[in-house]
């Protein structure tokens, strides 16, 4: 059966002649949820979160409902909203088109979830590099405002919630909750200690602070315009919804591609989506979900039990697009961002361009994550670069292995992982590499680093 | 844009930068979150910010100085010295990569004269490798300014320049705004 295409998210802003303006949006049927949400109480609206089993989708795929569970409401500290819209791991761009071409969806969640959590303050805090995007949130909440559906006293309520959009400085770990929530309060972006730094009870300016994904926000709004249970009907038990399959590197069309979860498998994704490879190549690995997810080889076979008994043994292509089914293949789901190798890429290269990167974000609070990372960049460039030798390979490993698990936030994984995932897969690889350059054989002329 | 030499002493922040500041502390609970929203204000206007800026904003938002150097410091898009007037940022990271952003940098350090992380003697670019902004199916990717140039191919360079080099006497260039469906708005 060939898979198509299942858009929820992206189901306006490809139509044509959709724009950003709140009239548009309304047309759409836009703020009709937000009334029914107003309706109810807002335990209520938590409820129909709770039961859609919607997922957040940030790239750890937490339960959206029950984070809001964690919330602490008795406090009597006010209680904030941050919508994280701050979309940089590499291979991942499907934040981007919600804001700057359906920005009133994500609003539209936004002041639904504030309503459910109580909020009576939100930040979106945005890539700083999206200025134009920043420009756009700020034109839709003033519409927005001016129409009772954000501000003061939403839709007769007698409910307020004020929506600021925060720009960022181009910082990767400010993705990170803690250091997100770091950098908001005007500080460098180091990620907080867990515990006692739990955003839902110490989070923004030690207030309890619900931390979502800018898509999370979207599909919230789909949520309640569903109802729960019609919601946790899309997709599969475990992971509704769509997901957003952001397509990247060498295939014939990289694109995003919104996907009904488990619907489909990475080969219908990479063949049929995708157009396969590019004329005259063939694939040779993936990384699923974003570069910290580890990588995937064509050509393996990935043997096991899901969390629901059922035993497997596909090959990459038979892999179906949900969280539990990619996560039993020893990877990760992430944020969707599919980056796609052939056969004319040099592993090796590709490992020193993600290493370069990773040494390039660590914020360098945490000795192995900020030490680590830079010897791993330089160790995978002097390979690439003629200088290696054939114990580079384990030693690539041997400091990896010392950097996930001892740090204070997930940068530390996010730096392991890919070079945890292609040393065993490459290795092979990896020496050739070290040997053609030894001997001054013809390289690839594809250049990564 | 940023018309300042690197030997001239710095100009003053325009008196509609200052008039924006109490606005946006006022936007926040605590003030120190404006922090970042100001540093942005002043880049915007002169293109970089110096150690009066700081103080400036240290006492809008009641830290000191030292602190708000911190946070010029840590996030890449601050920075403390003029550039070019146009600033033009190729994505190195991977996905960009692959479609050809280490191909792309070698040509446009030609057709720009001007090598990676420097300005051009003219004073009219700066180039430099950034970071994945996020606009990672369209590689390789040209963050200029506040545009975004998607699908930005090796072998259109030299085309690419050109057009670069003809904003630099377009009076309307930076005025328009982020409307969907024209080349300059996703940036």
């Amino acid at each position: 059966m060939s898979a198509v295409e299942r858009p929820l998210i992206y189901a306006n802003l490809r139509k044509p002649g959709y724009s950003v303006d709140i009239d548009c949006y309304q047309r759409h049927g836009g703020y009709e949820a937000l009334k029914k949400a107003v309706a109810m109480k807002p335990e209520e609206v938590c409820k129909e979160v709770e039961t859609s089993g919607l997922r957040g989708r940030g790239g750890a795929g937490f339960p959206t409902g029950m984070k809001w569970k964690f919330l602490d409401r008795k406090s009597g500290k006010p209680i904030y909203l941050v919508v994280n819209a701050d979309e940089s791991e590499p291979g991942t761009y499907k934040d981007r088109q919600i804001i700057y071409q359906d920005p009133h969806q994500m609003l539209e969640g936004i002041a639904i979830t504030a309503w459910a959590i109580q909020a009576k303050q939100a930040f979106i805090y945005i890539r700083g590099e999206f200025i134009h995007g920043a420009k756009i949130l700020e034109n839709a909440i003033a519409e927005a405002k001016a129409k009772g559906f954000l501000g003061q006293n939403i839709l007769g309520s007698g409910y307020s919630c004020e929506v600021v959009v925060h720009r960022g400085g181009g910082c990767y770990v400010c993705g990170e909750e803690t250091g997100l929530i770091e950098s908001l309060e005007g500080k460098r972006g180091y990620p907080r200690i867990k515990p006692p730094y739990f955003p839902a009870v110490l989070g923004l300016y030690n207030c309890p602070t619900i931390v979502n994904n800018a898509e999370t926000m979207a599909q919230v709004k789909h949520v309640l315009a569903f109802g729960g249970a019609e919601f946790a009907k899309i997709g599969i038990p475990g992971d509704s919804g769509t997901h957003i399959w952001c397509v990247s590197g060498l295939v014939k069309r990289p694109g995003l591609y919104e996907i009904e979860a488990g619907k489909a498998t990475f080969g219908q994704l990479l063949y049929d989506f995708c157009g396969g490879p590019l004329d005259g190549r063939t694939f040779k690995a993936i990384i699923p979900g974003g570069s910290s997810t580890k990588i995937l080889k064509f050509g393996e076979r990935f043997k096991g039990k899901l969390p629901n008994g059922q035993e497997f043994d596909w090959a990459l292509e038979d892999i179906p697009l949900d969280s539990n089914s990619i996560a039993a293949c020893g990877t990760g789901l992430g944020t969707g961002g599919t980056i796609v190798f052939d056969d004319s890429v040099e592993m090796i290269q590709a490992l020193s361009n993600l290493n370069a990167f990773y040494a390039h974000e660590t914020c360098g609070q945490c000795t192995p994550c900020r030490e680590g990372s830079l010897w791993l960049s330089r160790v995978s460039k002097r390979i690439t670069t003629g200088g290696g030798q054939e114990s580079d390979v384990p030693l690539l490993l041997d400091i990896a292995n010392q950097v996930a698990g001892r740090t204070i936030c997930a940068h530390g994984e996010a730096v392991a992982w890919p070079v945890q995932s292609a040393v065993p897969k490459f290795k092979d690889e990896f020496v050739e590499s070290i040997r053609k350059r030894a001997k001054g054989e013809d390289l690839p002329k594809l250049k990564l680093i | 844009m940023h018309e300042t030499s690197p030997s001239a002493p710095a100009r003053a922040l325009t008196p509609e930068t200052l008039a924006k500041a109490p606005a946006i502390v006022g936007l926040y609970p605590q003030k120190r979150s404006a922090t970042m929203p100001l540093l942005h204000l002043v880049q915007e206007d002169r293109g970089y910010i110096t150690q009066d800026d700081m103080s400036w904003v240290a006492e809008l938002v009641g830290v000191t100085p030292m602190q708000v150097l911190e946070v010029v410091t840590f996030y890449p898009m601050f920075r403390q010295s003029p550039i070019g007037r146009r600033h033009v940022r190729v994505c190195r990271t991977l996905s960009c990569a692959l479609r050809g952003s280490y191909a792309l940098m070698s040509e446009l350090e030609k057709s720009l004269n001007c090598p990676r992380g420097e300005t051009s003697p003219d004073g009219n670019f700066t180039l430099e490798f950034v970071e994945c902004i996020a606009d990672c199916g369209c590689g390789p990717v040209v963050h200029v300014d506040s545009s975004m140039h998607e699908n930005v191919k090796p072998e259109d360079a030299a085309a690419f320049t050109q057009q670069l080099k003809a904003t630099l006497t377009d009076p309307t260039y930076g005025q328009k705004s982020p409307v969907p469906g024209t080349p300059e708005w996703n940036g």
